[in-house]
């Protein structure tokens, strides 16, 4: 082989190996799902069954837990993108004596790691007696989302044309009426993408849920997963596996349904060459 | 149209008392929020971290102004020592190296090569990436297990095998971060060697430089903006990192694997000592203070 094809090729081989070694854990994960006897090691089932599914949904425990999953993540979701999309209007369209400095913060509080604050927070619901409630476990994750859907609005409703607007208070609307009938309508790539991003976040969220929650009976599937292999000693890998596998695929459809509307989501990165 | 312009002006105008008031109103579900649960719990930070205050015993019922008491403890308490080395070694090897030199090689080899089999790479590597962090944990609890993949293949060409989690903790730990968080290095990388126009690198291949060459005189230089962005994002996530070390290992065996959040976490919720992990967090909102006023001033942000 020469030169020439030895650098045609090689990438392949090099690529080929990497993905090999980035695939092998998870791959172990889907086939234990379908695996009556799972064990740790990767192997192909003897027998493919979905009894791993049916008896981790038919759980009443596991259901509970995917619904205060989805309560949370659902709950924050819809409050962040209604506090963003109303934050994003005069932030885009107005000056403000004050824009710079809120953006600046802003933009600042997304820096911020959520761990570094967790506890200074609970100290907070505690001395508040809101810990261990849904509902303020929300309000926080979705102040925790805001700054960076805040950020995200605001750039998607700069994108959408003023004429528009104009051409409808000429015509007589109101400003609430065309902010739902003429720029929500064409915001709606941005609510969407800042809807999905909220919504991974906080359904995918252990930490804040595992600091801010106690009873059982609250505790989403996030945290029913760590529970059930980082302490009990005895564990169904099988059906384990299928719960993961469960919990993740809201988390793989919102990606594969969010990249239509993401397509310059990770620009950000090559629009600062300078 | 002057009288239209003149009753509906443009965007860009100076506000009048009415655009002032409804912008407030606006604002005000967002401004609320981050208040009550961002910004007050951030500057409460500054307080507690000064406090005995205690889940347990008699700072519980009566918790007291300590000045730095927490600080001088810090510098004494050798677990503390252990936890910031920790979280250097976790910071360098998973994220500064591992993720960002990986994100990058497979976005490189991947540049120009056939579509379907980019597209089947790319999958595998953002697999680990949107799947939840538990799941990564367990992914990975699994795999590096005593009868986990990794021994069975060890065990197949002839060796004995290993308890990677307590022989081997630490490189567990980055092993697993690398393989969850490399995607994003990695489209990053992608976008910018995108952006790198085709005409500078035929330029210089007909000049004679050899690829290597390309690689480092002219690929490199031209997504340099991108190569220090991506280091500061990923070394503020990194530094949050919690979920994977945590169920992972616990920080565990010991405190081998015992970061800054993981001992900030022990601290105040098995050791109940809240004023003392608020000062940890302190150490650790400082450091992420200064990552992201950096993370800022390189964004160059226009508003």
């Amino acid at each position: 082989m020469n030169r020439f094809m030895v650098g045609r090729v090689l990438p392949y081989i090099i690529l080929s190996f990497i993905a090999l070694l980035f695939l092998l854990p998870m791959l172990w994960l889907v086939l234990a799902s379908f695996d009556g006897a799972a064990t740790l090691t990767l192997k192909i089932p003897e027998e493919v069954t979905l009894s791993n599914y049916t008896s981790t949904l038919a759980s009443s425990d596991n259901q509970r837990s995917f619904g205060n999953g989805l309560l949370l993540a659902l709950g924050q979701a819809l409050l962040v993108v209604a506090a963003a999309g109303l934050a994003s209007y005069p932030l885009s369209r107005y000056q403000l004596r004050y824009k710079r400095p809120f953006m600046y913060v802003i933009l600042f509080a997304t820096g911020l790691p959520i761990t570094a604050v967790m506890v200074p927070v609970y100290q907070f619901f505690l001395y508040m007696q809101i810990q261990d409630s849904l509902f303020f476990t929300i309000l926080f994750l979705a102040a925790s989302a805001l700054p960076y859907s805040i950020w995200m609005m605001k750039n998607f409703m700069d994108s959408v044309p003023l004429e528009l607007e104009e051409a409808a208070w000429v015509d007589g609307a109101s400003i609430w009426t065309t902010l739902r009938l003429v720029v929500a309508p064409l915001m709606l790539p941005g609510i969407f993408t800042v809807g999905i991003f909220a919504f991974a976040g906080s359904w995918g969220n252990f930490l804040v849920p595992f600091i801010l929650l106690q009873s059982p009976q609250k505790l989403p599937a996030a945290v029913t997963i760590y529970q059930y292999f980082g302490q009990n000693g005895i564990v169904q890998y099988g059906k384990l596996a299928a719960f993961s596998i469960i919990y993740t695929i809201p988390a793989v459809a919102l990606y594969v349904f969010g990249q239509r509307f993401m397509s310059q989501g990770f620009s950000f990165g090559g629009a600062n060459k300078g | 149209m002057e009288a239209i312009n003149s009753r509906f002006p443009k965007a860009k105008r100076k506000g009048n008392g009415g655009e002032q008031w409804r912008a407030a109103l606006f604002l005000s579900p967002s401004w609320l929020l981050l208040l009550l649960f961002f910004f007050v719990p951030a500057v409460l930070t500054f307080y507690f971290a000064f406090t005995n205050m205690a889940l347990t015993g008699a700072a519980a019922a009566n918790t007291q102004f300590v000045g730095f008491q927490n600080f001088v403890n810090m510098f004494q308490d050798a677990t503390f020592r252990i936890s910031v080395g920790n979280t250097i070694l976790f910071l360098i090897f998973s994220a500064v190296i591992g993720q960002q030199v990986m994100g990058f090689l497979i976005a490189f080899l991947m540049n120009g090569r056939n579509r379907v089999f980019r597209s089947v790479v790319g999958s595998i590597v953002i697999s680990g990436w949107v799947a939840p962090e538990v799941v990564c944990a367990f992914v990975w609890f699994a795999f590096l297990n005593d009868t986990g993949t990794a021994n069975a293949f060890i065990q197949s060409i002839g060796f004995e095998p290993i308890a990677w989690l307590y022989t081997f903790p630490m490189v567990s730990v980055i092993i697993a971060n690398v393989w969850h968080g490399t995607a994003f290095s990695m489209m990053v990388f992608q976008a910018a060697l995108g952006d790198v126009p085709k005409e500078v690198e035929e330029a210089a291949m007909i000049d004679g430089a050899s690829a290597w060459q390309r690689l480092i005189r002219i690929t490199i230089p031209m997504i340099s903006g991108s190569v220090v962005t991506n280091m500061v994002l990923v070394t503020l996530q990194t530094l949050g990192s919690f979920t994977l070390i945590y169920a992972l290992t616990g920080g565990g065996p010991g405190n081998a694997t015992e970061t800054l959040p993981i001992y900030m976490y022990h601290q105040a919720f098995v050791n109940y000592q809240l004023g003392y992990g608020t000062a940890i967090s302190l150490v650790l909102l400082l450091i992420g203070i200064v990552a992201s006023l950096l993370y800022m001033k390189l964004l160059k942000v226009k508003l």
